[in-house]
């Protein structure tokens, strides 16, 4: 339903007022949540553990722990067939198996990818992950100074989920662009997400056709060659969905993740140093970044009218599922609003609860590692550059989309 | 804390976080699709107690079971 009158990619952005009235009129895309949610989740949670909005045609937001646990754990109730908040609710029609699936759909489609993603597959791809780091330190290291997330998170994540699927790390600034235009300028435009989604459907079904003639042993052939449970190969259609799957959600969290542990840590010394000599200490510490600056907000459907935490939910209404938020409930996380890198207990639910726990959380957790350790071995001494400014990615998933950074201790 | 510790995953209730893994590879292992089992029959040798405890206090789903024989 491409309008020939807006084929320009300027997005045509519908009115969203700046709210006056968390509690009562939230929006996800308003600039001082982009900036700084923080505050604005502490307040929706002293009021309620559900709040709503009419904003994108109705929506809540469940504000505590408990409650993003109780949704996530509700397939009866709730649907995973949109998983973006936002303006419209076109008809569906490109799924991505097995996020926008539900049971009993659900496990067979997941169960094909997670093989490929378990922490042994991950030591696999580690090596080159290092080099992928190095590479990019290589280039701008001498200027003493960068855009880390420019020029370093941005390209780690995408770079590796290319050399999974099998695809050219060549081609990364694409990918980049469809997934800023899927999951951020997509919130509001529905042409401009339809178009990217098709220039990636267009660009998979290329790859998997030269498979056809040529076969490869990457992630695309493993899906192309897998089965479902009656036997029969998977549909060209769940083929596709599942790739454009891997590249959305296997990019921009990455980066977020890695950016924000990075602008920590140029923040705060004491951590870094800390972690410098005490090495060991990385596997909680990454827990904790993940945490305290978890990126990925999911989103479900309400389908049946029920009760969450006492708060009743109808349909027809979207949930803004925040698993961030939820990370920081201080009834659930001792000093929640600080980041405590040897904290002993950590439930945090960054990569969700249930069924739908992301397929990639493996590859994230094993990426931001090698990231900041490749980082802190080359760049021990960092921080903020006060000449330059860091801004933050809208909508579903929240992390550094510039961090400048100046190396070398300050004097 | 005078018995043997005992651990054991619930299947229906592990989604392969794998976090208990990370925490204690000495009492879990991951199957092909990454999700965790006790190894062996989930006794806990002697000095390892405080990593049963740390998995379990770590697992997102509550899936882990820590007894004492």
């Amino acid at each position: 339903m491409t309008d020939s009158a807006r084929a320009d990619p300027v997005p045509a952005m519908p009115d969203h007022p700046p709210v006056t009235d968390w509690v009562h009129d939230f929006d996800h895309t308003d600039p001082r949540w982009t900036e700084n949610p923080f505050p604005i989740w502490d307040e929706l949670r002293a009021e309620c553990p559900v709040v709503h909005t009419k904003r994108f045609l109705g929506c809540y937001m469940p504000t505590t722990y408990e409650a993003v646990k109780q949704i996530a754990y509700d397939t009866e109730h709730f649907s995973s067939r949109r998983v973006i908040v936002r303006d419209v609710r076109p008809e569906i029609v490109n799924t991505a198996p097995p996020i926008t699936s539900d049971p009993p759909e659900h496990k067979p489609a997941k169960q094909l990818l997670l093989p490929p993603f378990t922490p042994d597959a991950m030591k696999r791809l580690e090596p080159r992950v290092r080099a992928i780091c190095n590479e990019l330190i290589d280039v701008f290291i001498v200027d003493g100074k960068c855009d880390a997330a420019a020029r370093y998170t941005k390209h780690i994540p995408v770079r590796a989920i290319a050399h999974m699927l099998g695809i050219p790390e060549k081609d990364s600034d694409l990918f980049i662009k469809w997934i800023h235009e899927i999951l951020e300028l997509g919130i509001k435009d529905d042409d401009i997400m339809m178009r990217a989604v098709h220039e990636m459907t267009a660009y998979f079904a290329g790859h998997i056709e030269q498979r056809k003639a040529h076969p490869t042993d990457d992630l695309i052939s493993t899906l192309m060659n897998a089965r479902d449970k009656n036997g029969q190969p998977l549909s060209d259609g769940h083929v596709l969905g599942s790739l454009r799957l891997l590249l959305i959600a296997g990019i921009d969290t990455t980066w977020s993740a890695i950016g924000a542990s990075l602008w920590h840590l140029a923040k705060t010394p004491a951590d870094r140093d800390r972690l410098i000599a005490e090495p060991e200490l990385m596997p909680t510490a990454i827990e904790e970044l993940l945490r305290a600056y978890s990126p990925v907000t999911m989103a479900r459907e309400v389908m049946k009218e029920t009760v969450i935490s006492g708060c009743p939910v109808k349909p027809g209404n979207m949930v803004l599922l925040s698993f961030p938020a939820a990370n920081r409930d201080p009834a659930m996380f001792p000093d929640a609003d600080k980041v405590v890198i040897d904290r002993k207990e950590n439930r945090h639910a960054a990569f969700g609860l249930g069924i739908h726990r992301c397929v990639g959380s493996n590859l994230a957790r094993m990426e931001m590692t090698v990231a900041i350790e490749e980082w802190l071995k080359r760049i021990p001494d960092f921080r903020l550059d006060p000449a330059g400014q860091v801004t933050w990615s809208e909508g579903t998933v929240r992390g550094p989309r510039q961090l400048p950074m100046l190396f070398g201790k300050a004097h | 804390m005078s018995g043997k510790l005992k651990i054991h995953v619930d299947q229906e209730k592990c989604q392969g976080h794998a976090r208990c893994k990370s925490l204690a590879p000495e009492l879990f292992e991951l199957d092909e699709f990454g999700n965790a089992h006790e190894i062996g029959d989930g006794s806990v040798p002697a000095g390892l107690e405080d990593k049963a405890w740390l998995a379990k206090a770590n697992c997102p789903e509550i899936a882990i079971d820590v007894t004492e024989e």
